[in-house]
C-alpha cells in the first residue's frame, strides 16, 4: 500500500459551465486541488458554490447541461478530460468511487445490497462472485452493521437510512479504489445515526489508506473527517489549509463568517407564572394513522412571546404534534386549548379566528409557496381573506409585510416563487402567515432546508418578529444548535411520547434523561478530536446500540 | 444521360460529401442513403421517380421553410417569455402551428374566401373544375372549394365546442374529486368506468338515435362521452398538486373548495391540460366526421367535411380524387395538431436536451 506523500489527484485551473437559458455560464472559475495518497479533504460552502460539481469533476465526470470547460484533472498521472469516456468509465467504479447523499435513491431497490456490492468487482474481474461476498461481508463488519453475515442478503428498504448508507461506503470500497468522494453522506441523517456513519467512514478509510474528498456544508461534520480543509464560495476558491491551522486561525472574512454562524444565542425568557393562561396547551393527546399509534400521551404548553421548541429524531412524533394542534390529524383522545378554551379537533370544524390565530411555517419553501402566484398575492391572500383589506389597503399591508421581512416591495411585490432564492421564499413564507395577524406560529424545520448563513438570517428574522409582536412560537427541529439559538422551552420528543420537558437552561445542563444525553452528545462540534473523544467515552463497539436503543 | 438526372447524382452526392467533411453524420447518413435509394429506384422507375423524389424534396423543402419563417414570424410579434417558448419549437410543432393559423383564418372569414355560398347550386353535378371552380362541382353541383372552406368553419368549429364542454364537465369533476376525496372520488370513478367501458362510436349512434340529431344534443353528447378521459387525466394531475404544502396552507387557512380549484390547483395544471387539449380535440374531431359520414352528424346542405366525403365517394370508382380532398383537409389537421401538441407535451414534460 503507498504511502501517505505522493501525488494521487492534481486539478488545476478546473473551470465548469453549465447550461441555462440558451447560454452558457461558468460555474466553476479556476479552482486548483491538490490530493494525496490517504489524504482526507472537505470541501465546504453553501449551495451552490460548486462543491459537487467539483466532487464529479474529480472523476471526470460532468452532470447534464454542464461541462469541464477549462483546466485539468489528473488522476495518477493519467488526464481525465482527455480520455476517452471508456478509459474514464473503467476507472470509475474501480479506482475512484463516489457516495452519494441519498443511499436510499442510489441503491436499485429491486436488487440486494450484496448483490450489488459485487458488480463492481466481477464486472472489472477484480474478484470472483464468492470472494466478492465474503468480501462485503467483512466490510459489514468493519463498518459495524448489525449481522454482517446475513444483511447482505436484504432489499434496500429492509434496513435503516443510516445502515444504508454504511453499506454504500462499504460498496464503494469493493474495488479497494485509491479515492472516494463522499458527497454530504451524512446530511439526511438524524443526528444519533450520523455518529455511526461518521465513525464508520473516518475508520475504513482510515484502515485501507484511500484518499477522499468529502463534501458537506456542516463544518463540525468536515472538522472530524477532513486533514484538509478547502472553503468554496460561488465556484471559487476562498481558503485552504489543514483543518486544525483553519478552524483555530481561519484568515479570510468569508471564513470567519461561516464559522461565526452558530454564535447567535439569545437570552432566554422565564417561563410566566400559572396563572398565565398559555396561548395553547396540549392537554394528553393521543394520535394515529390507521392502526399505527404515533402519539401518546402528550401534552405541553406555549406562552405568548415564548419559544418551544420540540426536538427529536425523524420519526419521533414532532410534526404529527403540530398536524394535531392545526386540526389536519384529530387526536383520538387527549385535548387542545387555545387560550384557554378548547378548540375543535378538526380544522373543518374550526372558526375563521380560530384559524386565524394559529399559522404554520414549513420546512420546504418550494412546495409551500403556489409556484404561479405572485409574491404579492401569496402575501395578500390572508390579510384579504381575514381582514377583508382590498385594494390599496391591500397594498400597503402587503408592502409593510415584505418590509418586515427585510425584502423590497418594489422589487418582490410582483415576482413568482421560483425565481426567487431558498432563504428568500422561506421569508415569504413567514411573511404569509404574518398576514393573518396571528398570535401562536408553527415552525416545522423552517431552516434545515437552508444553508447556515442564510438560516441564521431567518432566526434573527423570527426572533426579531416574536419581540416585536409578541408571538408564541412552537419550534418543530431536529437541530439542537437551532434549539440552543432559539429556545426558551424544549420537548424532547421519542417515539411518540414526550420524554423530558423544561427550560433549556435546564436541559443543556445534567443530569439529563438518558436519551437527551444521547441527543446533546450526538451533535458534531467544531473541536477536531470531538468524535474520537466521544466514541472513546461511549466505547467504540456500543456506537450503534447506543444510537439504535 | 440527360442533364437532370447528371444534376441530380452531382447534387446528392457534393451534399454527401460537404456533410461527411463537416461532420454532420445525420444529414450525411440522410443524403448518402438517399443517393443509393436513388440508383435503384432509377433503374427500376426511369426519370419518373427521379422527378418525384425531386418534388417530394421540394415540397418538403418548401413546408420546412414556411415552418421557420412561419416561428420566427410568431417570434417577433409577442412578447419576451412568449418568444422564449417559441424558440424551443421545432420546425414540425412550427408547421403544425402554421397550418393550424390557416385553418382558423379559412374557418373565421369563411364567407369572404369562398367564392359562393354553401348550398349555392351553381353547376352540373360533378363538373370538372374550371376558371370559375377550383376544385369542380359536387353531386348536386355546389362548388367543391366553397363548401370545403365552410366545412372548416362548421366541422372544426363544432370539434372545439364538443371539446371545450368535455374538457369543462371532465376537469371541473376532476378537480373536485381530488380535493374533496372520499366517497364523491369513489362514486365519481366508478361512473366515469361505466362511461369508458363502452365504445365511444357506439355509445354515441346509441345516444343520438335515442334523443335526435340535432347540432346542440350533438355537441353536447359528444362533449360527454369525451369529458371521463379528461376527468381521469385532471384527477391524476391534482392529485399530485393537492398534496403539496401550498395547498395545506390553503386549507388551513379556511378557503373554500372553489378558490383551491381556480387559485391554487388550476394554474398548476395547465400544461397538461393544454396537451391534453389538443389530443383530445383530434379523435373529437374524428368522431365528428365519423358520425356526419355515417349521416347522423353535421345535417345537410350544411358543408361537413365527413359527409362530403361520403356525398362524394362515388367518384373515386371513376379515378377521381375530388373526395379525397376533405379527406385530407381532416388528416391534415389532425396530424397538424398532433405535432403542436408533441411539442407541448415535451415542454410540460420537463425533459431537456
Amino acid at each position: 500500500m503507498a504511502e501517505k506523500g505522493n501525488v494521487l489527484l492534481k486539478i488545476e485551473g478546473l473551470r465548469i459551465e453549465a447550461y441555462a437559458e440558451e447560454k452558457w455560464f461558468e460555474i466553476v472559475h479556476g479552482v486548483d486541488l491538490l490530493l494525496r495518497r490517504g489524504e482526507v479533504m472537505g470541501l465546504i460552502g453553501e449551495s451552490g458554490a460548486g462543491k459537487s460539481t467539483i466532487g464529479l469533476a474529480a472523476m471526470g465526470f460532468a452532470r447534464d447541461g454542464c461541462r469541464i470547460s477549462g483546466g485539468s484533472v489528473e488522476f495518477d498521472g493519467l488526464e481525465l478530460t482527455t480520455t476517452s469516456e471508456t478509459d474514464r468509465r473503467r476507472l470509475r467504479g474501480s479506482r475512484i468511487a463516489y457516495v452519494a447523499q441519498s443511499a436510499a435513491a442510489s441503491f436499485n431497490p429491486a436488487h440486494k445490497l450484496i448483490d450489488q456490492h459485487t458488480e463492481a468487482p466481477v464486472h472489472y474481474r477484480i474478484r470472483k462472485r464468492m470472494e466478492s461476498q465474503e468480501d462485503a461481508m467483512e466490510l459489514y463488519q468493519r463498518l459495524r452493521l448489525p449481522n454482517p453475515r446475513e444483511i447482505g442478503f436484504r432489499y434496500p428498504h429492509q434496513v435503516s437510512g443510516g445502515q444504508l448508507q454504511r453499506a454504500m461506503t462499504a460498496m464503494a470500497m469493493s474495488c479497494r479504489p485509491d479515492l472516494i468522494i463522499f458527497d454530504e453522506p451524512t446530511t439526511a441523517l438524524d443526528v444519533t445515526t450520523q455518529i455511526e456513519v461518521l465513525a464508520a467512514i473516518r475508520d475504513i478509510v482510515d484502515q485501507f489508506n484511500t484518499a477522499a474528498i468529502y463534501i458537506t456544508h456542516d463544518l463540525a461534520v468536515v472538522a472530524q473527517m477532513a486533514d484538509v480543509i478547502k472553503v468554496l464560495l460561488k465556484g471559487d476558491q476562498v481558503e485552504e489549509s489543514d483543518t486544525r491551522s483553519m478552524l483555530e486561525n481561519p484568515q479570510e472574512d468569508y471564513t470567519k463568517s461561516l464559522w461565526a454562524v452558530r454564535s447567535f444565542q439569545r437570552a432566554e425568557k422565564d417561563r410566566p407564572g400559572d396563572e398565565a393562561v398559555p396561548v395553547v396547551t396540549v392537554e394528553n393527546i393521543d394520535a394515529s394513522y390507521g392502526p399505527v399509534k404515533v402519539l401518546e400521551d402528550v401534552s405541553f404548553d406555549v406562552h405568548a412571546g415564548m419559544t418551544v421548541a420540540v426536538v427529536g429524531e425523524s420519526g419521533s412524533g414532532k410534526s404529527t404534534a403540530a398536524r394535531c394542534i392545526t386540526g389536519l390529524l384529530p387526536p383520538t383522545k387527549g385535548r387542545i386549548l387555545f387560550q384557554g378554551e378548547e378548540l375543535p379537533a378538526s380544522y373543518l370544524a374550526r372558526t375563521k379566528d380560530q384559524l386565524r390565530q394559529a399559522q404554520m411555517i414549513y420546512q420546504m419553501a418550494d412546495t409551500a409557496l403556489n409556484p404561479k402566484i405572485r409574491i404579492g398575492d401569496i402575501i395578500g391572500r390572508p390579510a384579504e381573506f381575514y381582514g377583508g383589506l382590498k385594494g390599496t389597503d391591500l397594498k400597503n399591508r402587503v408592502d409593510e409585510l415584505l418590509d418586515m421581512i427585510e425584502l423590497d416591495p418594489s422589487k418582490f411585490y410582483g415576482r413568482y416563487p421560483p425565481e426567487l432564492s431558498g432563504g428568500q421564499k422561506q421569508r415569504v413564507g413567514i411573511a404569509r402567515s404574518l398576514a393573518a395577524d396571528p398570535t401562536f406560529i408553527i415552525c416545522d424545520e423552517v431552516t434545515s432546508a437552508l444553508d447556515q448563513l442564510v438560516a441564521e438570517g431567518i432566526l434573527r428574522l423570527l426572533d426579531r418578529l416574536q419581540q416585536d409582536l409578541n408571538l408564541a412560537y412552537m419550534f418543530i427541529t431536529h437541530d439542537l444548535a437551532t434549539v440552543r439559538s432559539i429556545a426558551d422551552e424544549v420537548v424532547v420528543m421519542k417515539q411518540g411520547r414526550v420524554v423530558e420537558q423544561g427550560q433549556k437552561s435546564e436541559m443543556f445542563k445534567p443530569p439529563h434523561h438518558p436519551y437527551t444525553d444521547l441527543l446533546l452528545s450526538s451533535v458534531p462540534e467544531m473541536d477536531p478530536d470531538w468524535l474520537t473523544t466521544l466514541l472513546e467515552e461511549r466505547g467504540v463497539d456500543n456506537v450503534g446500540e447506543a444510537a439504535t436503543t | 444521360m440527360n442533364y437532370f438526372i447528371i444534376g441530380y447524382y452531382a447534387l446528392l452526392i457534393g451534399g454527401s460529401c460537404l456533410a461527411a467533411h463537416y461532420k454532420q453524420r445525420p444529414a450525411f447518413l440522410i443524403l448518402f442513403s438517399l443517393t443509393l435509394a436513388s440508383f435503384v429506384m432509377g433503374i427500376i422507375g426511369g426519370e419518373d421517380a427521379l422527378w418525384a423524389v425531386t418534388i417530394a424534396a421540394g415540397l418538403l423543402a418548401l413546408a420546412a421553410g414556411t415552418a421557420y419563417s412561419f416561428r420566427e414570424f410568431l417570434i417577433v410579434i409577442s412578447g419576451p417569455q412568449t418568444a422564449r417558448a417559441l424558440r424551443t419549437a421545432p420546425l414540425t410543432a412550427a408547421f403544425g402551428m402554421f397550418v393550424i393559423f390557416t385553418y382558423a383564418v379559412l374557418g373565421i372569414f369563411a364567407p369572404v374566401i369562398a367564392p359562393y355560398g354553401e348550398a349555392e347550386v351553381i353547376s352540373q353535378s360533378f363538373a370538372p373544375a374550371d376558371e370559375n371552380m377550383l376544385l369542380g362541382a359536387d353531386q348536386l353541383g355546389r362548388d367543391m372549394f366553397s363548401r370545403l372552406v365552410y366545412g372548416a368553419r362548421n366541422t372544426v368549429g363544432l370539434a372545439l365546442v364538443a371539446t371545450a364542454i368535455a374538457f369543462f364537465i371532465g376537469a371541473l369533476l376532476g378537480m373536485i374529486a381530488a380535493v374533496k376525496q372520499g366517497w364523491f372520488d369513489q362514486a365519481m370513478g366508478r361512473v366515469i368506468d361505466v362511461v369508458m367501458s363502452i365504445p365511444s362510436l357506439i355509445f354515441a349512434l346509441l345516444l343520438l338515435s335515442i334523443f335526435g340529431t340535432n347540432l346542440v344534443i350533438l355537441v353536447i353528447i359528444i362533449g360527454v362521452i369525451y369529458s371521463p378521459r379528461v376527468y381521469r387525466l385532471t384527477r391524476a394531475v391534482a392529485g399530485n398538486v393537492v398534496v403539496m404544502d401550498y395547498i395545506e396552507a390553503a386549507k388551513l387557512r379556511g378557503e373554500g373548495m372553489w378558490y383551491l380549484i381556480r387559485r391554487e390547483i388550476l394554474p398548476n395544471s395547465t400544461a397538461p391540460l393544454i396537451a391534453e387539449f389538443g389530443l383530445e380535440f383530434c379523435f373529437v374531431f374524428l368522431l365528428v366526421a365519423g358520425l356526419s359520414f355515417l349521416g347522423l352528424g353535421i345535417q345537410p346542405p350544411t358543408a361537413d367535411w365527413g359527409s362530403m366525403v361520403r356525398e362524394n365517394a362515388t367518384l373515386i370508382s371513376f379515378g377521381e380524387l375530388t373526395p379525397l380532398i376533405p379527406a385530407g383537409a381532416i388528416a391534415l389537421l389532425t396530424v397538424a395538431v398532433n405535432m403542436v401538441v408533441d411539442w407541448m407535451l415535451f415542454r410540460s414534460s420537463g425533459l431537456k436536451e
